[in-house]
């Protein structure tokens, strides 16, 4: 069903011209100022690149096992503190790397609550810090992709007696392998473009391409490496993806009667078993550091003016990202083939700080001002959250069936009100959930700050880099527990929302 | 409906007027002038005596203004950039679009003294170990004993290739060891912790208590005396010397305000500019202050010898030094 109406090209058309914008003049910049220099990759660049993939493989593999075995204990099971795990989970991603960093190292560093367990400096504190950050998001994506089967397939599983293995492989694998290979791919590009973890644990041993890029774009001011260098990570980015996209049989969504959800699969005592180590393995990986953020950050928050200016720059950034990208993602999500998905995930592809430098050049003759600044970081935010909330938001419209469509076509319901009555109540989850995500990752994102410039905009991941600057790291660590509430309180909302629809 | 537009047309023509005043652009590092920094201040004490307007810039550090300058070229929007080192002195040198600053070289109070004409220095540090005291008993004192020195005490580094401080460690190996700096980098790095990406990193890994040395700048402890009440902090004092670092500022020759960005780079070395640096900006002054320095300032390592490259000798061998740093500690 490829319909390329006007209106479902001019996401991508918007997309694809943001990022003409930042790679056009750098190139064009590149040109202009010595060119392109042969003898770009040498021996160490091939060093690179197997150590970006070894950890961002690792990384993406450990996030995913667990966060689908997360998801699936978390789908057919009810206890305790399950909402706020699932809140929980959305906030990792809005934390500046470093933050994330030092609560890990207040955990399993040398003066950790468990010292010595694990040695963090190294892959092993790399990965950690990874899992920690996307194995949530995994798990929260997964059990999205979960929640959109339809509720009789389970009880027509357990009316012919499937056993949980069976509901596994019949019933939730065809809805999974598709996130997976999805989610698997958005994992590998988040975590291959990782600097500030990487260089922290790993030190000088541990380059990877963003790191290479860095030094090029901002030590050496090497235009032409950074550009050839950039190149080399988009292939790479656009082969995985290529890969996860070899997406398979998928069932089409059947019209659903949305029965009230209960599930009776996984009774057994070793699927009891499973899911319980699961949910405190996640545990254990996922709320020791903002315990450790919680108690070194509490004396230390101080209601100053810049912390309230920080908070409502943050606010209004993450807003304004959201909705931004709430509006690309939604023809994109629409229409599922290649071309969209590749589209969408341009944001991650490009490197930021490829993107960011051209976005300068590109402006550069206008007076950047604060609103001009602002434009700027939302435009590079919402394009780096655009393929989360695609991917959210494909799930949304995959459940709303090709039947409900014909009806509607039949009963000629169409326009305002088909997607007032018909496809908004059912897509408004997931509007909620890619609104939140989008929001959460835009509030923790530096790149654009940092390479742009404040002009007066602070976020407050901007103040925790001030502080920490300022010897202040005591001051930092309140900020970040700011932050970490302000998230938590609007998964809380979003979560509130959605589940006064049920 | 009549009343509210005439009451914003007033309020643009106000708006107007107000901006009508001369504005002075001036790059500067994200830190001078965060709420933390010396900026606020002195903008306010610099308007006091001008009819205008200082608009800073801010950008990640010093490099970051080297980079946006030759981003720009001859179109830079900077009428004075405040914050390059002399590392990176060369590099913007050869640019061109530095004008001569005219400020008389003697009222510059850097070791080694001054005479460049084109970048005037506004504050200057020796880079220093710093060690928590509470750990270590015998800190090295030299840089030979901290190469040589018991490998389970580890230290924080920054790394050279994002850092400026991590440049500077750098420097201060070749300083010392010259040809043999891969040697010494081979028998450091079991005592190497971690090299983060920048300075705040490595000091917030080092105040977590990961490692009990990291390499800043002498005048770190002033901050825990005088801030933290505790002289637990320590900067090692090093007998074969400390690298210097020179923070410079210089006016931009195409700049339409050379008046003003000339009587804003005399202002710099004024008690007024000066005063603030010591406790905001935690470096030494590069010129009279009208307060005595800090009580704590006076217990601070006050190094024997200065060791420096010059802007060219950096410029010329920066890349290959990096390429050799990194060959040694990875192999």
């Amino acid at each position: 069903m490829v319909r390329l109406s006007a209106a479902t090209l001019i996401s991508p058309f918007i997309v694809l011209g943001l990022i003409a914008c930042g790679v056009v003049p750098l190139f064009w910049f590149m040109v202009t100022s010595g060119g392109f220099h042969a003898s770009q990759f040498d021996a160490s660049t091939l060093g690179i690149l197997w150590f970006t993939l070894k950890q961002a493989l690792l990384s993406t593999g450990l996030s995913l096992c667990l966060g689908l075995g997360v998801a699936r204990a978390l789908a057919r099971r009810r206890f305790a503190g399950r909402t706020l795990l699932i809140n929980l989970f959305a906030v990792p991603q809005a934390l500046p790397a470093i933050v994330a960093v030092l609560a890990i190292l207040a955990i399993y560093g040398n003066t950790g609550w468990l010292a010595n367990l694990i040695n963090v400096y190294g892959l092993g504190g790399i990965v950690l810090v990874h899992v920690f950050f996307n194995a949530p998001l995994a798990a929260k994506l997964f059990l999205n992709a979960l929640d959109g089967i339809a509720p009789e397939r389970f009880k027509l599983a357990e009316q012919l007696l499937f056993s949980d293995f069976d509901v596994f492989k019949l019933v939730e694998w065809p809805t999974l392998q598709s996130a997976a290979s999805r989610i698997g791919g958005l994992i590998f590009l988040v975590c291959a473009a990782s600097f500030i973890v990487v260089l922290t644990l790993g030190g000088p041993g541990a380059t990877t391409l963003e790191v290479a890029i860095y030094q090029a774009l901002r030590m050496d001011f090497d235009v032409g490496r950074a550009i050839s260098l950039s190149l080399l990570q988009i292939i790479l980015s656009f082969s995985i993806l290529v890969l996860a996209s070899r997406t398979p049989f998928r069932f089409p969504a059947a019209t659903s009667l949305t029965l009230l959800r209960f599930r009776h699969d996984g009774a057994g005592l070793i699927a009891r078993i499973m899911d319980f180590s699961f949910v405190l393995l996640a545990v254990m990986i996922v709320l020791p550091p903002f315990i450790a953020i919680g108690v070194y950050g509490l004396p230390y928050i101080n209601f100053s003016a810049a912390l309230l200016e920080a908070t409502a720059f943050s606010i209004f950034i993450g807003t304004a990202s959201a909705v931004v990208c709430l509006g690309l993602s939604c023809s994109l999500a629409r229409n599922q083939h290649h071309f969209q998905r590749l589209v969408s995930s341009m944001g991650l592809i490009v490197p930021p700080a490829v993107l960011a430098t051209g976005w300068f050049l590109a402006v550069q003759s206008f007076e950047i001002s604060v609103a001009l600044s602002l434009c700027l970081i939302v435009a590079l935010n919402s394009l780096m959250a655009l393929p989360f909330a695609v991917a959210i938001l494909a799930e949304g419209f995959a459940s709303l069936g090709v039947q409900h469509q014909r009806l509607c076509a039949q009963l000629n319901i169409k326009g305002w009100s088909k997607f007032r009555r018909i496809d908004f109540p059912a897509l408004k989850s997931a509007v909620l959930h890619a609104l939140l995500l989008a929001f959460v990752l835009s509030l923790g994102d530096l790149t654009a700050i940092t390479l742009l410039g404040t002009q007066g905009v602070i976020t407050l991941p901007a103040l925790t880099q001030q502080q920490m600057g300022h010897y202040r790291s005591h001051e930092a660590g309140g900020t970040a527990l700011v932050l970490t509430l302000l998230c938590l309180c609007l998964a809380s909302v979003a979560q509130f929302a959605r589940a006064r629809d049920d | 409906m009549r009343k509210v537009f005439i009451a914003l047309l007033s309020l643009i023509s106000w708006t107007g007027v107000a901006v009508a005043k001369e504005i002075l652009t001036i790059y500067t590092y994200e830190s001078f002038v965060s709420t933390y920094g010396p900026g606020p201040s002195i903008k306010a004490s610099f308007e006091k005596n001008c009819d205008c307007e200082i608009k800073w810039v801010a950008l990640g550090d010093g490099v970051a203004l080297l980079n946006r300058l030759k981003l720009e070229g001859k179109n830079s929007k900077a009428d004075v950039v405040l914050g390059l080192d002399t590392n990176i002195t060369e590099e913007a040198h050869e640019l061109g679009v530095f004008g001569a600053h005219g400020v008389n070289v003697n009222l510059v109070k850097v070791p080694g003294g001054w005479t460049n004409t084109e970048f005037l220095p506004f504050d200057y540090g020796h880079f220093a170990i710093v060690y928590d005291s509470d750990k270590i008993k015998v800190p090295p004192t030299s840089l030979e004993e901290l190469v040589n020195g018991d490998p389970a005490q580890k230290i924080i580094l920054e790394d050279p290739r994002a850092s400026t401080p991590g440049l500077g460690f750098l420097l201060w190996m070749k300083s010392v060891y010259g040809d043999r700096a891969d040697e010494a980098w081979k028998k450091l790095a079991p005592r190497i912790l971690t090299t983060a990406p920048g300075w705040s990193e490595a000091y917030a890994l080092f105040i977590k208590g990961e490692a009990p040395m990291v390499f800043s700048y002498v005048t770190s402890p002033a901050y825990h005396m005088i801030e933290e009440k505790t002289s637990r902090y320590k900067a090692a004092e090093f007998s074969d010397g400390h690298y210097l670092q020179i923070e410079v500022a210089g006016m931009l020759e195409a700049s339409p305000h050379q008046a003003l960005a000339h009587q804003f780079l005399n202002f710099m070395l004024s008690p007024a500019f000066q005063n603030e640096i010591p406790v905001k900006n935690w470096m030494m002054p590069a010129g009279e202050t009208s307060v005595p320095l800090p009580d704590a300032f006076g217990q601070l390592v006050k190094p024997a010898k200065t060791l420096l490259f010059t802007p060219g000798e950096v410029s010329k061998n920066r890349r290959e030094w990096i390429a050799e740093w990194l060959k040694a500690v990875n192999g």
